[in-house]
């Protein structure tokens, strides 16, 4: 390799990775505020990283496990409550007043976004449903979960 | 087969709005790639064409003058 | 290593062979996206979850990891052609971007009209998502520049410089779901485990991925002759070619 080419390799090959350390460390330094949402727990004990827990009033996305057997309709209207749970014991009370994604179902992960009304409750102005990286037939699901399929909530 | 008739397969379990959606603009937008693609080509073919003929024409009337 | 080589001989034999292995990319591309759009929209077994709304995964996921792929092309092809001056690299990195920033646009359709009905939103400002749109805006932004300059050598270099700038956007978008708390769901197929998906749907996804691979390949070249022709519109070469067609 002359030197002229080695010369011109070294500049982008420098280039390349200034840029990414500049960028990985702005990475690093917002990576709470890239976090979509908070888990149950983190709102009742503070973000596992930093520790910094949410306020009342706060603006915030919960997300979690829909508790089964926590989902409470309102006859007469389409308000909605019902607990999210995680794998660390946290679980918070989410209400809604709106119609919920096709995915929602108990047992199911869910994103909600809102304001903190207490310090577990949550008053949410929308509900989306997180589905994981699974796909399968329906038989298929019966048969590895041994769950029934497409339970529509009562 | 996933689905019993052709109305069922259009209907896709209630989700056809979204699914044909997807597969209509996906379709459209890689056709506007190939027909932008060819049409490209077309242009450079042409452009040099009427350069050629230009330069013919120059090189006629160059002449003309010679023989005058 | 090619300085034996005449430079102008060079693209007019680069012309040929892309021209060559053309067809080979068409017939691969079209007999498997064929079968597997078929197969994907009416053969394979709807989702446990998502009922027939997951076919869009047939689109949705070949795009993603092809649009994707595109970039790590047009980053090699940018490499080479700034390092060791290789006018031909410089082109084929201003050949891929378009078809790259269609299969972004795509993919970004898809999944908008996958997640309204799934998750309950067109769009979320989440790290996969915003991260995926961010390289739409690397693509489009690589086009912008590459068409801004007339001095093609010049507007090559500029181009290749910002396609390595946007090279730390990939990992970014493959890891996002690792990374961060994201709406998006993990990876199914490129994972280190058995892929998550039933075989009966994985074929047929596998069969679109490979299409939308082979398309890219056929467009690039496509393209990459277009680009040969516009800049060397000058010599001999294609002075021949263009004589030899309106004859024909």
């Amino acid at each position: 390799m002359n030197p002229r080419r080695k010369k011109r390799l070294l500049i982008t090959s420098s280039l390349i990775l200034g840029l990414s350390l500049a960028m990985g460390l702005t990475l690093f330094a917002l990576q709470q505020n890239i976090d979509l949402f908070y888990t149950p727990n983190e709102i009742l004990k503070g973000k596992n990283e930093t520790g910094v827990k949410p306020e009342i009033g706060q603006r915030l996305r919960v997300g979690g496990m829909v508790l089964t057997g926590s989902v409470k309709r309102d006859p007469d209207s389409l308000k909605v409550s019902f607990d999210l749970v995680d794998n660390k014991a946290g679980q918070v009370t989410v209400f809604f007043d709106g119609i919920l994604p096709d995915l929602f179902r108990e047992g199911q992960g869910i994103v909600a976004q809102g304001t903190l009304k207490s310090i577990n409750s949550i008053e949410a102005f929308e509900v989306l449903a997180k589905h994981d990286e699974e796909y399968m037939p329906p038989e298929v699901a019966d048969a590895v979960k041994g769950m029934p399929t497409l339970t529509t909530e009562p | 087969m996933a689905f019993t008739s052709f109305s069922d397969f259009l209907a896709m379990g209630g989700y056809s709005f979204y699914v044909w959606l997807a597969y209509g603009v996906s379709l459209l937008s890689v056709i506007t790639l190939i027909s932008h693609s060819v049409l490209t080509r077309k242009k450079i073919f042409k452009q040099v064409a009427q350069r050629l003929q230009r330069e013919k024409r120059i090189k006629a009337a160059n002449n003309r003058e010679h023989n005058l | 290593m090619l300085k034996w080589l005449h430079p102008y001989a060079k693209a007019e034999h680069s012309y040929a062979l892309a021209g060559k292995l053309m067809p080979w990319f068409l017939i691969l591309t079209i007999p498997s996206f064929l079968v597997g759009i078929v197969w994907g929209l009416a053969f394979a077994p709807a989702d446990y979850q998502q009922g027939d709304s997951f076919r869009i995964i047939y689109i949705h996921v070949p795009a993603a990891m092809m649009a994707m792929a595109a970039y790590s092309t047009m980053a090699i092809a940018a490499f080479v052609g700034l390092v060791w001056q290789v006018r031909l690299a410089e082109m084929a990195v201003a050949a891929t971007a378009p078809i790259g920033a269609v299969y972004t646009f795509i993919a970004l359709f898809t999944g908008a009209a996958w997640g309204k009905p799934m998750w309950g939103a067109w769009w979320v400002w989440d790290a996969r998502l915003t991260s995926e749109l961010i390289l739409l805006f690397v693509y489009m932004g690589i086009i912008a520049l590459y068409n801004a300059f007339s001095d093609k050598v010049l507007a090559g270099r500029a181009a290749s410089i910002l396609t390595l700038v946007g090279v730390i956007n990939l990992p970014i978008i493959h890891f996002s779901v690792v990374w961060w708390n994201t709406l998006h769901q993990g990876a199914t197929i490129t994972k280190f485990e058995q892929p998550s998906i039933a075989t009966e749907m994985l074929i047929p996804l596998l069969m679109m991925i490979f299409s939308f691979a082979t398309f890219l390949g056929f467009m690039i070249l496509y393209r990459f002759r277009n680009e040969l022709l516009q800049r060397e519109q000058h010599r001999a070469w294609v002075v021949k070619l263009v004589q030899a067609k309106q004859r024909g």
